[in-house]
Formats: C-alpha cells, sequence, structure tokens
C-alpha cells in the first residue's frame, strides 16, 4: 500500500456492549479522489466503521487518521466531513435552499456568497428551480439529489455516504448511481461509500471493501473481486456462484488439483486457501463461464452432467444442473439466435477453464 | 341521455367510457355504504353519550346565558306593557295598575320573593321596593284601589321616579344581554345605554384576564419545567425512560384533592417549606406561599406538568437522531443544532403540551379553590359560586360562555398560525 494515505483505519475494534466485537481488527488506507465502498450484509460492521469515520461512534481500540492527523477524539463537528444519510435527513422545516444553506452559516459565510453557492449547487445536481420545495414536496430521487449536493456545498475533503440510495426504485438507482460517480469525480473528492448492494459496489467504486462478521474479507478493485475473490464468502456475495466440495489432490503451482466425487479439477488456488494435499476445498465457478457440450481442448475441465431444470430469463436461459452429486449447479445460456433448446432430463457435458474456477478455504 | 348499452359482453364493457365519473362515484359509495354504516354503529354510543351529557348542558349553559325570563313568565302583563314604554316621562296610571295587579298576584301565588330575588341580581334594592309595595298595596286593596299611580308612589317614591321604570324595563325581555352585560362589569343605566358598573362592582373582566395571564404563566412555567425533562427521557433508552415515565404519571394515579392538601401541609406559613428555610436561617418571616396566587400557581403547575411532559415527550421520541447527526456532520455546534434543528423539530410537542395545558389551566376550579385564598381565585371559582352560592344561574351561564369563547379563540389562533394537524399527542 502507499504511503501517501488520505484516510487510515489501524487495527480499528468497536465494541457496543464491552463483550462483543462488531468490528475486528479493520484496517484500510484509502487514497486522496479515491471511491471506496464498503460492502457487506447487514450487521457486518461496515456502517459502524463509517461512523467511527464521521465520529459518531466512540472507537474502542485502535486509530483512525483523516489527512496523517489522529482524528479518534475529536468531534464530528470539527472533522470537516461530508455525509449522505439512508433517509437523507433533510431538515423538514426548511425549504431546500435553506437546507444547502446550513451547513454554509454554520462556517459564517456572507448571505450573497450563499445564495450564489446554493444556486450553483442546485444546478450543480439539477434542482435549479425547486430551491423554495419542503423536503416533503421533492421526490424520493429529488430528495437525494438535495442530500448529495448539502453534503457537497461546503467543499468537504472527505464525504461519506450510508446506503444512499438504499430507498430509490431501481432505475433510479441506476440513474443516481451514474450521477454520483460522475460528481465526486468531477470534484475530485474522497468517497467512502457503505452499501449491501453489490452491483451498487461493483459499477461505482475504485476499490471495495468486503465486510463479514466484523472482518475484511477481501479488499480489492471490483473485477478482481468477481473474478478473483479469495474467500468463499466472496465468491458467494458478489455475484452469482456455483460451488462444488472437493480435496486438494496435489498443487502445482498457481493451480491445484482437487478430487470432486470421483472427477478431477484442476482450478486456481485462492492466495488465501491452504492447498495442502488432503484439504477440504470449495471450488467457485461463475455460471457465465460454464460451457455447455464444450467442443474438444476448449476447457481444462469437463463433467458429466444432467438437466434437471430450465428457467426462461427473457436474454438468456438459466439451466439447473446435477454435477458431481450436487443438483443446484447453475448454468446460464445466451438466448441466441438458432439456439437449440436443452431438454430437462437430457445428459450433457459441462466445461470450464482452469483459470474461472478457484479453490477457496471452506469456511461456511 | 341516452345510457350506453352495456349487454354485450365482458370484452365491449371495457370500451364503454361514457359517464364513467358519476358511475364510478355511484358504485364506490354503494360499495362503502355498508361499511361507513358499520364505523358509524362503533361510535354511536359515545356519540350519544356526548351528545346527551356534553352537547346538550353546553347548549342549555348558552341558552341560560341570555334567558330572562322572571319579568315575562310571572309577570307577563307588565312585560308587555313595560316593552311599548318609552322611557321619557313617567308612565301612565295604566301601566302602574298592570304592575301593581301582578304584584299583588305574585304576593297571592307566593312567588314574590322568587322574583324579588331575581330582579335583585340586576338592580339591587329593587327585592326590597317590591316587598313594601306589595304590602303597602295589599293594606289598600280591601277597601279597594281606584287609582294605582298616587297610591304607589305614596308607597315608596321610587316609582315616581323614571330610572325605576327603566330598570324594570330592562328585565322585561325573556332574551337579553343582561348576563353578558354584568360578566363584562357593564350595565344598562337609566336611559337604557350600555355603561361601566361602578368601579367597586368591577370583578369579572379584571379575573378573567387575570385568569387568563396565569394560565399563560402557568404553561410558561411548565414549558421551562418539562422540556429539559422529556429530553432526557427521550434521549434514555427504552427500559430507563418507561421507569421514569411511570413517576411522571404518578401524579395521575393519585387523588387530586390529596396533590392539593399535600401542597398546603408544605407551602403553609407553618408548612415545611418555611420551617426547613427557617431552621436554616435563611427567612425570619415565614413566606406568604399559601391562599394566594403563589399557591394557585405553584400547586397547578405541578398537577398539569404531566399534560406538558407527554406530548413533548411523545415527539422527541419521533425526532429522528440522523438529523442531529446530520447537523453536526455539516459542522454545527451543539448549541446551533438545538435551537436551529432539534428544537423546530420538537415543536409540534410544545404547542400540543402548551394548549393542552393552557386550556385546562383556564378553567381550573379544585386547586384554585382550596389553595388560592382570597387573591388567587380563577374565573372557574366565580362560576362556581354563582352557580351553588348565589344561584345567580344567568350570570354563571353568561361567564362560562365567555370562557368557552375564549377557548375555542385560543383554538382558532392555534390553528390559524400552527395549524391544528401540526399537535401531537402521541
Amino acid at each position: 500500500m502507499q504511503t501517501e494515505s488520505f484516510v487510515s483505519f489501524r487495527n480499528v475494534q468497536k465494541s457496543y456492549d464491552g463483550e462483543n466485537l462488531v468490528v475486528k481488527n479493520f484496517n484500510l488506507d484509502i487514497q486522496r479522489g479515491e471511491f471506496i465502498t464498503m460492502l457487506g450484509p447487514s450487521g457486518s460492521g461496515k456502517t459502524t466503521c463509517l461512523m467511527m469515520l464521521a465520529g459518531f461512534e466512540t472507537v474502542t481500540h485502535g486509530e483512525i487518521s483523516i489527512d496523517r492527523q489522529p482524528v479518534n477524539d475529536i468531534s464530528p463537528q470539527k472533522r470537516g466531513i461530508g455525509m449522505v444519510f439512508q433517509n437523507y435527513a433533510l431538515f423538514p422545516h426548511m425549504t431546500i435552499a435553506e437546507n444547502l444553506a446550513f451547513p454554509l452559516k454554520v462556517r459564517g459565510l456572507s448571505s450573497s456568497d450563499i445564495q450564489g453557492k446554493v444556486k450553483k449547487s442546485l444546478d450543480m445536481v439539477a434542482m435549479g428551480p425547486l430551491g423554495n420545495r419542503m423536503p416533503a414536496q421533492l421526490s424520493g430521487g429529488q430528495k437525494q439529489r438535495v442530500a448529495l449536493a448539502r453534503a457537497l456545498i461546503f467543499e468537504p475533503r472527505l464525504v461519506l455516504m450510508d446506503e444512499p440510495l438504499g430507498a430509490l426504485d431501481k432505475q433510479l438507482r441506476e440513474q443516481m448511481q451514474y450521477e454520483i460517480k460522475r460528481l465526486s469525480k468531477q470534484l475530485g473528492i474522497t468517497v467512502v461509500y457503505v452499501t449491501h448492494d453489490q452491483t451498487e459496489a461493483l459499477t461505482m467504486s475504485d476499490r471495495i471493501a468486503v465486510f463479514n462478521d466484523g472482518v475484511v474479507q477481501q479488499l480489492a478493485n471490483p473485477s478482481d473481486l468477481y473474478e478473483k475473490p479469495e474467500t468463499a464468502f466472496v465468491a458467494s456475495f458478489i455475484g452469482e456462484n456455483n460451488r462444488l466440495t472437493g480435496e486438494v489432490i496435489e498443487r502445482d503451482g498457481d493451480y491445484c488439483q482437487v478430487q470432486v466425487g470421483n472427477l478431477r479439477v484442476k482450478a486456481v488456488a485462492a492466495k488465501s486457501a491452504s492447498t495442502a494435499r488432503g484439504t477440504k476445498t470449495t471450488l467457485s465457478i461463475r455460471p457465465e463461464r460454464v460451457y455447455l457440450d464444450p467442443t474438444d481442448g476448449q476447457c481444462d475441465n469437463r463433467l458429466p452432467a444432467k438437466i434437471q431444470e430450465l428457467i426462461y430469463h427473457g436474454d438468456h436461459l438459466r439451466l439447473r444442473l446435477s454435477v458431481a452429486d450436487q443438483d443446484d449447479f447453475i448454468v446460464k445460456v445466451v438466448n441466441g439466435v438458432n439456439q437449440s433448446t436443452p431438454t430437462p432430463g437430457a445428459m450433457v457435458t459441462v466445461g470450464w477453464r482452469a483459470d474461472d474456477c478457484r479453490a477457496l478455504n471452506t469456511v461456511i | 341521455m341516452n345510457r350506453p348499452v352495456m349487454s354485450e359482453g365482458p370484452a365491449d364493457r371495457l370500451f364503454v367510457q361514457p359517464k364513467v365519473g358519476q358511475s364510478i362515484k355511484e358504485s364506490l359509495d354503494k360499495a362503502e355504504r355498508r361499511n361507513k354504516f358499520k364505523s358509524v354503529l362503533l361510535v354511536l354510543p359515545l356519540l350519544a353519550f356526548i351528545a346527551v351529557f356534553f352537547l346538550m348542558p353546553i347548549g342549555d349553559m348558552l341558552m341560560r346565558s341570555v334567558q330572562n325570563g322572571t319579568l315575562a313568565d310571572y309577570m307577563p302583563n307588565s312585560a308587555v306593557e313595560l316593552k311599548h314604554w318609552e322611557r321619557q316621562t313617567l308612565p301612565e296610571e295604566k301601566t302602574f295598575a298592570v304592575l301593581g295587579n301582578d304584584i299583588l298576584a305574585l304576593l297571592k301565588s307566593q312567588n314574590l320573593d322568587r322574583v324579588g330575588t331575581d330582579l335583585n341580581r340586576v338592580q339591587s334594592g329593587m327585592k326590597l321596593l317590591l316587598n313594601k309595595t306589595a304590602r303597602g298595596l295589599e293594606k289598600q286593596s280591601q277597601a279597594g284601589i281606584t287609582e294605582f299611580k298616587p297610591l304607589m308612589i305614596s308607597i315608596d317614591k321610587r316609582w315616581g321616579e323614571t330610572a325605576t321604570w327603566s330598570q324594570l324595563k330592562v328585565m322585561a325581555p325573556s332574551i337579553s344581554a343582561v348576563h353578558y352585560l354584568a360578566a363584562l362589569d357593564r350595565q344598562y343605566d337609566d336611559n337604557g345605554d350600555i355603561v361601566q358598573q361602578p368601579e367597586s362592582r368591577q370583578i369579572y373582566v379584571d379575573n378573567l384576564l387575570k385568569t387568563l395571564a396565569v394560565s399563560v404563566a402557568i404553561t410558561f412555567i411548565c414549558f421551562l419545567l418539562g422540556y429539559p425533562l422529556a429530553y432526557f427521557l427521550a434521549s434514555l433508552p427504552d427500559r430507563f425512560s418507561n421507569l421514569l415515565m411511570i413517576l411522571v404519571l404518578l401524579p395521575f394515579w393519585t387523588s387530586l384533592l390529596v396533590r392539593t392538601s399535600a401542597w398546603i401541609v408544605i407551602l403553609q406559613s407553618n408548612g415545611v417549606f418555611n420551617d426547613v428555610l427557617r431552621s436554616l436561617g435563611i427567612i425570619n418571616q415565614p413566606l406568604d406561599l399559601m391562599y394566594n396566587l403563589y399557591g394557585t400557581i405553584i400547586a397547578m403547575t405541578h398537577i398539569l406538568l404531566p399534560f406538558m411532559v407527554l406530548p413533548l415527550y411523545s415527539v422527541m421520541r419521533g425526532v429522528d437522531q440522523t438529523y442531529i447527526r446530520a447537523a453536526h456532520s455539516m459542522g454545527a455546534s451543539s448549541m446551533r443544532t438545538f435551537f436551529k434543528i432539534y428544537f423546530p423539530l420538537s415543536l409540534p410537542g410544545v404547542s400540543a403540551g402548551g394548549i393542552l395545558v393552557f386550556i385546562l389551566a383556564v378553567g381550573y376550579y379544585i386547586t384554585p379553590a382550596l389553595v388560592g385564598g382570597r387573591t388567587g381565585q380563577m374565573i372557574s371559582n366565580f362560576i362556581a359560586y354563582h352557580m351553588q352560592t348565589s344561584l345567580n344561574w344567568g350570570l354563571a351561564s353568561a361567564i362560562a360562555s365567555l370562557l368557552l369563547v375564549v377557548v375555542l379563540l385560543m383554538y382558532w389562533v392555534y390553528d390559524r398560525f400552527v395549524g391544528i394537524t401540526n399537535m401531537k399527542l402521541g
């Protein structure tokens, strides 16, 4: 990791009751201008980490620093961090313009300066004519824009977002994802974003920290996270994945041979996984990387399978197969031209490349 | 108009457009009627109860406040006669005769006392005058009375003054504003014009204003004491706040009389409070905290405080903490966050508690009656006095009606500036 990190968490722990750790030894370095997402199921500690960074939760152990200055004992008011909340937290008794002016008034700006900035800010989120409305008169998407504008208007060095798109419908969410990303790049701000939506994390982030049970499972950029998951949790949490359990037979450089039932599978050994001979392992294969009836030499691994079910999804078909005594093996088949429709009950061969298959620790 | 034919089949029905607005409304009404009927049925007992025991008494009170039927009921001939009299000159013999015969009739039916008492309320001395006249007339009636005018004037020379007749004329209509005038410290003068009561008899307006001022003071003190308490309760975890809430509600489980009496024990001249202060050497003379305005304010503040705390607490519980966090994240100090964010968000509770305490205080009776002494009496105590002691129900009704108007006015002002929908009681 580079030395010039902007925000750093060092061995941070958090406990609410003095017995259980909600966050166990969290380390993270965030670069200036980076878009970092904390991703994880609810209760995994991601929001707690965000709140500790914002200063709303105390740090039980460890140190958080912003711009090389420890902030553990600095009150949230003095941290200069913009924040977007899940429920927007627009003050209901103030108009939109007053909401936006609030952080500027706090900073003692002159009223003409405030007016100018508010107008600019409203224009930035395409809410120009709505300054006199009350928050209750806005739609969810509009509130979201205002909340974003309010977090950015005082030009904070760091902006935190706590599941800001959670309450929006799918279409609006996608649109806002794009807008948030565009704004953050345009203004060059550092963003720490919390979500439990993996698609959101993948499309927006520079890097993603996947949380589970108070521990960061993997910190990587989106494509590495999807293509090279390090743990079985990450593999199952991000995207769809097929799991086959087996036993390591031998290690071969980056690869390893795994016995699945009475078949052998060649897979990439994940860095964190122990691949000593005889270890139980979980193989993870993405459904879209599986070939149905592959031609010779196309795949390193070929296994016989029986089609159990066929699910029509419009642009693609989803086949549920039984492979190596497991009958929840999913394959995605593109609904292309001249596609022969597979029939349930038929025997087929499935195959995949060794690079698309990862041997992970069996934890869960 | 031609109704569209709708019998072709389900497919055609989809395309039938005209008159939709009307028929949808009709069918909706029809469909909902049963439910509406059921829900009305559920509240019917309460509606009946309110109608009989709340609306009817209020209606009766409003009626009584304008009714003044003594003359019209008991001396109907005189009432008619007096209506025609024009005040400028002394009435003719005919009027004297009608009145004299009415008085004699009253004496015979033994209603003279009652009428005299009623008339005395508007013009003191009237009862004596009637009794004296009745006795004089009765004495003469055995011999036969030829002319009433000189006789009555000879019995009492007040019959020779237009002022006396003028006062009687005021009482003649069965519906009049005399009670309201009395309640506002006004009366009719001898010419039938509305004037102020003599200063020594002006009590009600001053007392009404005092009642309003005391109520405002109590509301304000309740706010000052209740706001921090509610804030503290709302910031506690549930199990603690529920426990402490029981303490706030504890007074409700104790008799009002007991609580008020407890204040007497504590605050009277030889009470706990004064004794403690004296033994500490802070005061030499006992403080007069009981049987005056202070006693009323202290005891009523204590009794009404829960009515302020409850709505405040429930509103504060509902204030989303993320607003506070949001304000902090934008750099607002705790002070600024409180005054610009938290306090405005808690205002519905303040106004609900405020209006509740104020309305209760304005009509409060028992506590001022017990601890108010002479100076701590509120308008309700006057109403009670006229209801129970002086039996001047007309005046009591008029004062109560004025109180009702004041409360409704407050309600209107509140709705106008705060909006009744902003009120949150829990």
